[in-house]
Formats: C-alpha cells, sequence, structure tokens
C-alpha cells in the first residue's frame, strides 16, 4: 500500500511539474517533450487505478502517435520568438479572462465533490465481474450498452479526417507520377526492339518513346 | 518455493521481492548484451559469406570477440557534444533508445511460465514500448541541430509511426485468435492450432500472409534494410547518429540491436509457436522449450541478416506508398476477413465471457 501511494505522489507530482513545464518552456519543441513526460504519468496513474488497458491504450495513442506528430510539426515551424512575445501586453487582458472563467468552473466543479463518494487511495473502484480481463469488460460495454456513442465518435473522426486530406490536398501538374504497376509489368519484349538496319537507313524510333 | 518466494522468506516481504526481480532482470538483461554481441558478429558473418568475404576472423576464435573489442574501442572515445547542440535532449535520446530497448523484453515469455512480468495487457505494453523508441531517434535528431540528423530523425518519425498502423491490425489478427493479449496465453493458444498437429499461427492460412507482412513490418520497425532510411548513409551520412560519439552512440547501436533481437523473438511467439515444437508431437517435447525458443530466434536473427544482404534500399516516397497503400489496407481488409471467419465458422466468440448474442 505505501508503494502504491509512494508510486501515486510520484506520478502525480511529475504529472503537474511537467505540464507547468509545457506552458513555461521557452522552447516549443521542449514544450512537446514536457507534454509527453506528463502523457507517460497519466499512464502510471490509470495503471495504479487497476485500469492496464487505458494506460497502455494511453501511451499508445497519445505518446506513440499523436505526440510525435505534434514534435512533428513543432520541428518544423520557424518560430520568431521576438514576434511571439511583442504581443504579450496586448493579449494579457483576453488571456486573463479564459483563465479566469477556467478558474471559476473548477472552483464550481470542486464545490460539488463530495467527500464521501471518494475511494480510499489505493482502493481500486469496482472492477471488472469475475473471470474477465479489464480489456474484455471495456470491449462489452463499449459495444453493446455504448454501441452508437462509439461509432459516432468513429464517425467524427472519419469526417475529420477526410477533410484534412480534403483541405490539403492538391494536384500539381507536371508531375510524372511512378505507377509501379506498369513498371513491374514491364517485359523485355515490350521495351526493346531488335533491329538490323540497313548501312545509312537508321532506326525508326516511331513508338519508342514512352 | 517460488524464487521470488525465496527471496520474500529470507528478507522480508518488499526487500525480497525487489532483491528477487532485480536478479531477474540482469538475468534477462545480460543474456541479451551478450546476444546483441552476438548478433552484431552473426550479421557480420552471414553479409560476408553471402558476399564472398570471410567477415571478421582475427579477434578471438573464429573472430568470435570482434564485437567486445569494437565495443571497448568505443567506450575509451571520447564523447563529444556539438556546441549547437540542446545539451539535455542530446544526451537523453540515446538513454532512451536503449533503455526502452531493454524495458521492451520484461514481458518475453522464453518458455512456459519463464517470462518476467506475466501482463494480462502484454502485446499492449509490446506495442507502446515499440512506439515510443521513436523518440530516441527523432530528439537525437533534433538535438544535434544540424541537416543530416534532422532528416534522418523526420524520415525515422514518420516511417515508424507509418508502419505501426498496419503492425497494429496484424496483432488484432493475432489477438483475435488467441483470445488474449497475454504473450504466454497466445504461445499456448497455438498448441496444435492446426489440423491439431501443427503448432503455430503461421501454418494457418488465414494468418500466414499475415506473419510475412509481420515480418516486413518488423525490419521497417526496426529500421533494418531496405527500409534503413534513417541512416541511409548513402544520403545521410549516418542520419540520426552523425553526431553522436563514443558511449552516446554505442547506446543507439546497442538498443536498435536489442531491438532487432525482440523482434526475433516476437514473430516466434505470435506466429511460430513459441516455445512449443513445431509438431504437436510427444517425442520433440522432450527438447526443452527454451532450446525451441532460442532457435526459432536464431532462425529469425539469419532471416533478418539475409534481408539486409540481399536487398537493395526503399526510396522514401516508395516506402510511404508501402506502408500506407498497401500494407494498410491489406492488413485492415485481412483482420475483416479474420473476424469473420471467427464469428461465422469457430466457436471463439461464443466462449469470450461477458458475450453478446446476436
Amino acid at each position: 500500500m505505501t508503494t502504491a501511494i509512494f508510486s501515486f505522489y510520484l506520478f502525480a507530482f511529475v504529472l503537474i511539474t511537467s505540464a507547468v513545464l509545457v506552458i513555461t518552456s521557452k522552447n516549443p519543441v521542449h514544450s512537446v517533450l514536457w507534454l509527453i513526460v506528463s502523457f507517460f504519468n497519466a499512464g502510471g496513474l490509470f495503471i495504479l487505478l487497476g485500469a492496464e488497458f487505458l494506460a497502455m491504450l494511453l501511451i499508445i495513442v497519445y505518446v506513440g502517435a499523436v505526440a510525435v506528430l505534434f514534435l512533428f510539426v513543432v520541428m518544423m515551424l520557424d518560430i520568431d520568438f521576438d514576434t511571439l512575445r511583442k504581443g504579450f501586453w496586448k493579449n494579457l487582458p483576453l488571456g486573463l479572462a479564459v483563465s479566469g472563467v477556467i478558474l471559476a468552473e473548477m472552483v464550481l466543479a470542486v464545490g460539488v465533490w463530495e467527500p464521501a463518494r471518494v475511494v480510499a487511495m489505493g482502493a481500486q473502484p469496482g472492477g471488472p465481474p469475475a473471470g474477465m480481463s479489464n480489456t474484455q469488460w471495456i470491449g462489452a460495454v463499449l459495444y453493446t450498452d455504448y454501441l452508437l456513442v462509439f461509432q459516432a465518435a468513429g464517425m467524427v473522426l472519419l469526417v475529420a479526417l477526410i477533410g484534412a486530406i480534403v483541405l490539403t490536398h492538391r494536384t500539381r501538374e507536371g508531375v510524372r507520377r511512378q505507377n509501379i504497376g506498369a513498371q513491374i509489368a514491364r517485359t523485355p519484349g515490350g521495351s526493346t526492339r531488335a533491329v538490323q538496319p540497313a548501312i545509312g537507313g537508321g532506326v525508326d524510333l516511331k513508338g519508342m518513346d514512352k | 518455493m517460488t524464487y521470488t518466494g525465496w527471496f520474500q522468506n529470507n528478507f522480508g516481504d518488499g526487500p525480497g521481492w525487489f532483491l528477487a526481480n532485480l536478479t531477474l532482470i540482469l538475468a534477462i538483461v545480460l543474456p541479451v548484451m551478450v546476444g546483441v554481441a552476438m548478433a552484431v558478429y552473426a550479421d557480420r558473418k552471414i553479409w560476408a559469406a553471402m558476399q564472398m568475404r570471410r567477415g571478421p576472423n582475427v579477434v578471438g576464435p573464429f573472430g568470435l570477440l570482434q564485437t567486445f573489442a569494437d565495443a571497448a574501442k568505443l567506450f575509451l572515445k571520447e564523447t563529444i557534444i556539438p556546441a549547437g547542440a540542446s545539451r539535455a535532449v542530446f544526451m537523453l535520446a540515446p538513454m532512451i533508445s536503449f533503455v526502452l530497448a531493454l524495458a521492451i523484453w520484461a514481458v518475453m515469455p522464453f518458455d512456459a511460465g519463464v517470462v518476467l512480468a506475466d501482463l494480462n495487457v502484454g502485446l499492449l505494453y509490446v506495442f507502446a514500448v515499440s512506439s515510443m523508441g521513436v523518440y530516441g531517434i527523432i530528439m537525437s535528431g533534433w538535438a544535434s541541430n544540424s541537416k543530416y540528423p534532422f532528416l534522418g530523425g523526420l524520415r525515422s518519425a514518420a516511417q515508424m509511426v507509418s508502419y505501426e498502423v498496419s503492425m497494429g491490425f496484424i496483432l488484432v489478427a493475432v489477438i483475435l485468435y488467441a483470445q488474449s493479449l497475454n504473450l504466454s496465453d497466445i504461445v499456448m493458444a497455438q498448441q496444435g492450432n492446426v489440423l491439431g498437429i501443427l503448432n503455430g499461427n503461421i501454418f494457418n492460412p488465414l494468418l500466414f500472409p499475415m506473419a510475412i507482412m509481420f515480418f516486413i513490418v518488423a525490419l521497417a520497425e526496426t529500421n533494418r534494410p531496405p527500409f534503413d532510411l534513417p541512416e541511409a548513409e548513402a544520403e545521410l551520412v549516418a542520419g540520426y547518429q552523425v553526431e553522436y560519439s563514443s558511449m552516446s552512440f554505442a547506446l543507439f547501436f546497442l538498443g536498435e540491436y536489442a531491438n532487432i533481437l525482440f523482434m526475433c523473438a516476437l514473430i516466434p511467439v505470435l506466429f511460430l509457436g513459441g516455445w512449443l515444437p513445431p509438431l504437436d508431437w510427444a517425442p520433440l517435447y522432450l527438447v526443452p522449450g527454451f532450446v525451441w525458443m532460442l532457435a526459432k530466434m536464431a532462425v529469425m536473427f539469419f532471416c533478418f541478416a539475409w534481408v539486409k544482404a540481399a536487398v537493395p534500399r526503399y526510396r522514401y516516397d516508395q516506402l510511404m506508398r508501402l506502408g500506407w497503400k498497401v500494407f494498410l489496407p491489406l492488413s485492415l481488409f485481412w483482420v475483416v476477413v479474420v473476424s469473420g471467419w471467427l464469428m461465422f465458422f469457430t466457436d471463439k466468440f461464443a466462449t469470450v465471457p461477458g458475450r453478446v448474442l446476436l
């Protein structure tokens, strides 16, 4: 139990510290790296709750895929820090207003928090029925009770995916695309011709310029 | 009494558990490191044989100690950190590569019950750790603050993310057959699974194409030729490793080979029946499971080295085309085929607890 409590505070401390460092680091790439550290620690918290499937999924999806693409984009951005800092005082009131709203919401949420319903630290809330692993339990719930919501979420992602491709795709003129099928299907018979030109006659190149 | 139990009796509950696991971790890491050294030697010998050369043959008997000599040479060199590098990230990157390459071995079952962490989400753990491996490369590429490493890092990130997608679908097909994410359960589910006599998913006609695809995807995931674009010495000198020297380079190198060895162990577990003999025939079980596992790993490693010696490198656009336009649709379609077969012609889904009656 002490190990669980120690691990909880370790993960929680590192999670919050790295989350703060995400917004305070000057270098955007360092920000993304801190974000990855915080994702990873959130996965640790899931494991402490006994939700190992969610923990692994969090790491696979967020750390393994989403954050890589973040990093990919941020690394290639050419960021000028002087222009970034220029608007600081101008945008400060707006930023304060947004953070004020979020703070008020958090205060309201904590206000309705009932300590009695909170499970003891280290205790695993609920748990799958006997003979079922966590993974099977999630699958059984997700594909029966919440099938419609699950499929709808999938459709939203699909629409976003297709939208991104439609918005960024452009057809460029004058590009000679590789046709792998045609390349592989090519045979010596179709590409070469044995000729025996007469002296001074030359070779007719018609049909050979493909 | 279990191994951990003996330690807990002698040293108390907590410290005993810690000591037992520490020794077990060492019992995996040290053989893996020696295995890496031997794998590098085997790699060079196999390429040499395919190119009618002798390969390393000077240090030690048959050149067996060549890798250790190379390692000693590397460790004695000076570690150079480029002036323009982002120091912390630059030093962290090889460590991440190396640690992840060792951490992934925690769930590998070498024999029935011979596994450090028998996780019930073992395959997801493997997938998670191998998907994090890209950070070592992308961080080193960025932190070096130099053109070739940067290009190598970007190429590698794109390549590994692309091929992970189809790798995931291939794993789904295996999981559907085994009805479990635990690597030991996946091996045991392959006992006599084809005609009641053959052990191994690869003998299953529905999973055979998946096995071939997994081998190719494993090559891409470990940055082995023909997919070694992140290193591509002809275009990028050595890709993300250009600015690294001494120990930091050695960590990348060891991590890379530890990953390759892991893939050579994962393919047997997923498709070749792990520690089970290929035939479900009693006399074959007299050979210890550990020996079967090592033999299968050795065969897989030979295939890895064989491919490297035999094929030229892919061009970048062709690599992306193969990943997204060939493997992704093919593996997705094949998952549908496999699950359709299991749904309508077998009782696999009927036996799962919490089943849904359709």
